[in-house]
């Protein structure tokens, strides 16, 4: 699936989007926690997960929220336009 | 009347409240680059496969919500200086009161709703802008059963 990154988030990976191979059945908070296990970057970009957002393609999704054969997940810091 | 744009170049307010459909009363909200403590420009990113969708979601809600005759949603992206427009949100309504309650839903909502981020800017120094509590509490008072507005008519 393609991951996406917004804002501090891509900053701190230093990545806007990557293609990962996800189990379908994995919740994303979990897929958070493996990546950040993974690799430093991820886990200073992961390191407040109160301050995480989630869209699975492209509607706002909870953390607990089970990836399934959704295509793409966006990960960003919660909103800040207007 | 729907109308929804996201774009990088500025928007002519004027122009705009001149083509929204509806007669009896027109709101509008436009968000200006703010001199906060010394910002001298801000930097928009957004989500681009999201941000018109969700966007033209809220607009969908307010229409019928309050009954709109037209709705008008433009938000910027990019880099934009002190003193220039970022967002405009036009509302009409035969009466003030659906005008102005749906306008301020509309810019409530975005601000918590809609995926955009903000760079702030002093000289060379960039900082992102933090989200605020006080604007999730202003979001969250518009949850109430649909037909509750805070003004009376």
């Amino acid at each position: 699936m393609r991951l996406v990154y917004f804002a501090q988030v891509r900053e701190a990976i230093g990545l806007d989007a990557e293609e990962r191979d996800v189990a379908p059945d994995q919740s994303i908070k979990s897929l958070v926690e493996l990546l950040s296990a993974e690799d430093g970057r991820y886990a200073a970009a992961f390191d407040d997960r109160a301050k995480l957002r989630f869209a699975l393609d492209q509607q706002m999704a909870k953390a607990d929220a089970i990836i399934g054969k959704a295509k793409e997940l966006a990960i960003f810091p919660p909103v800040t336009g207007g | 009347m729907i109308d929804v744009r996201v774009q990088t170049e500025a928007f002519d307010i004027g122009a705009e409240m001149a083509r929204i459909d509806g007669a009896g009363a027109i709101a509008s909200f436009t968000g200006i680059v703010r001199d906060d403590g010394g910002v001298t420009a801000i930097e928009l990113e957004h989500y681009p496969a999201m941000t018109e969708a969700s966007l033209r979601e809220l607009a969908e809600q307010a229409v019928a919500r309050w009954s709109l005759s037209g709705c008008i949603l433009i938000h910027r992206v990019g880099r934009m200086a002190l003193g220039e427009a970022i967002v405009l949100v036009i509302t009409a309504a035969p009466h003030r009161a659906e005008a102005l309650d749906a306008c301020a839903f509309l810019i409530d909502r975005l601000k918590t709703e809609a995926p955009f981020w903000k760079k702030e800017y002093r000289g060379d120094a960039a900082v992102w802008v933090e989200a605020k509590a006080s604007d999730e509490a202003r979001a969250g008072e518009w949850s109430c059963s649909p037909g509750l507005t805070r003004l009376s008519p």
